[in-house]
């Protein structure tokens, strides 16, 4: 019951303040309603017993990317009075297309995974030898997912040496 | 009931007035230090020795005129003050101040991650200050501050990863009570890493020598030049707040919490009956003398130094010390 009261409240704070982040005339102010946004969603972790996750959600958005898109917004937009719209049709049918493709899937996500669920128990994954949420994650993530987890470390490690040669162009 | 909600707020509540309380005190206690360092006296007049001073600073804080810039962000200059003292205080949950439940108000199993994401988002209220103020030296005080807050940030949890897979736990309290079992403090295995989180913590408290974001003699103040009275007052409850969170998390990481001196050796079990929260807070105590010490003894950094030390010195050591611990823990 508690969790369902919290789950609803998150969920409208979530996508009152997601809607605040599109709307907010001032960027700055959007980037603020996004911090609040991701706050939120790592709560609604906490409500999954995801503690881990949660943490690394506040940790890595909140308190890293969006920072650096803080940084960026208030350097590029300094003195300047927030952009109006030129022509508010403009890309609207991409934009309605584009919004459409992404409703029609979480629909088939939640069509797919609520026939799944109740066609089939799912079976418990193979038991893992440790207790707890960090390390059951850990020994995921080096056993059964290493492949994909070593690729996305190749994935950023590659970022990060292509946005060092993209500034510095004389290395 | 009572145990999940009463008690817990009872304790909230104690801690939050306990943090206010000391942080009039420290300000007194800076003051004084400094003043004996540079030899002088002090503030001498209010009460005996001054020591009514921690009371009359916040009581002309909260009785002064409260300005808001006619062209700053009203919203956001509102909310700044706020947002960068709210992480300051939520982290005290996690710190365990004593060996039973009584001391402390959560014992979470990623407490140390959750401390660590929490002081993170602190950083939003100096660079919205300073970008709200509307006036030149905040907007530049408010992108040092992020830039510098960034850069330590990595070293510092990096740092970490090595106390973590020294101790094997996330949890507070279970780092330790891990000391306990080895009878080893971890500052003695993990002197390098010590070292790094002071540094570090030095530098996201924004004190000297790290103390760019504020600059009283380039940038007339820095990113709460713009405030006054109580808003400013709450700046500056964050900054003393955050110091006393960083000398709890060195001491509980490093020097054994609320541990006495020794745990190990079984001749001196007679300091076993002195309470554990004293040991906790003398030894917080030492590095809050400590940082002010530092304060009073080191020039500030020039911001391309301290952007240099940063990365250059203190992240690639930071790794090393990952990777040495783990050889060595894999190794043993």
């Amino acid at each position: 019951m508690a969790e369902t009261i919290v789950f609803y409240t998150l969920s409208v704070l979530i996508l009152g303040l997601a809607i605040l982040v599109v709307t907010a005339k001032n960027a700055v102010h959007s980037v603020v309603a996004l911090v609040m946004t991701f706050l939120c969603v790592a709560a609604l972790y906490v409500v999954l017993e995801a503690e881990f996750l949660a943490v690394i959600q506040i940790l890595v958005y909140a308190g890293g990317i969006v920072v650096l898109y803080l940084f960026v917004v208030m350097l590029v937009n300094l003195g300047r009075s927030p952009e109006e719209h030129q022509d508010p049709r403009r890309l609207s049918v991409f934009g309605l297309g584009l919004a459409g493709a992404m409703l029609l899937e979480v629909a088939g996500i939640v069509v797919y995974s609520y026939n799944r669920s109740a066609s089939t128990v799912t079976a418990p994954a193979a038991a893992s030898p440790v207790q707890g949420n960090t390390q059951e994650l850990g020994w995921l993530l080096y056993t059964d997912y290493l492949i994909p987890f070593e690729l996305a470390s190749v994935l950023l490690l590659v970022a990060m040496v292509g946005a060092i040669v993209l500034a510095k162009r004389d290395l | 009931m009572l145990d999940t909600v009463f008690w817990p707020l009872v304790k909230i509540v104690v801690l939050l007035n306990a943090v206010m309380i000391s942080v009039t005190f420290m300000t007194l206690l800076e003051r004084k230090v400094i003043a004996w360092a540079q030899s002088r006296l002090g503030p001498m007049r209010v009460g005996p020795y001054g020591v009514l001073q921690a009371f009359a600073d916040p009581i002309k804080l909260m009785t002064k005129e409260d300005i808001t810039p006619a062209n700053a962000d009203k919203m956001m200059f509102t909310l700044a003050p706020i947002l960068s003292l709210v992480p300051a205080f939520v982290v005290f949950a996690v710190i365990p101040f004593g060996d039973d439940p009584l001391y402390y108000v959560a014992d979470i199993n990623v407490g140390l991650l959750f401390l660590i994401s929490v002081t993170s988002i602190g950083v939003y209220g100096i660079i919205l200050a300073g970008w709200a103020s509307n006036s030149k030296y905040p907007l530049l005080a408010g992108l040092r501050a992020s830039a510098q807050l960034i850069s330590y940030e990595i070293a510092v949890t990096m740092t970490l990863v090595s106390v973590i897979l020294t101790a094997g736990t996330l949890s507070m309290v279970e780092i330790v009570e891990a000391q306990r079992e080895t009878g080893w403090w971890i500052g003695f295995i993990q002197p390098v890493a010590f070292v790094l989180v002071l540094i570090g913590g030095l530098a996201e408290t924004n004190r000297a020598p790290f103390d760019m974001p504020e600059a009283e003699q380039e940038l007339t103040g820095g990113f709460h030049t713009e405030y006054s009275g109580m808003r400013f007052g709450l700046f500056f409850l964050a900054e003393y707040a955050n110091m006393i969170v960083i000398s709890a998390v060195v001491v509980v990481l490093f020097w054994g919490g609320w541990l006495r001196p020794f745990p190990s050796v079984g001749a001196l079990a007679l300091l076993d009956y002195i309470p554990s929260w004293i040991w906790m807070f003398s030894k917080m105590f030492l590095v809050l003398y400590l940082f002010i010490w530092i304060r009073a003894t080191l020039p500030r950094y020039r911001y391309d130094q301290l952007m240099r030390i940063g990365w250059k010195v203190l992240i690639p050591i930071a790794i090393a010390n990952v990777v040495i611990t783990a050889v060595v823990k894999v190794l043993l």
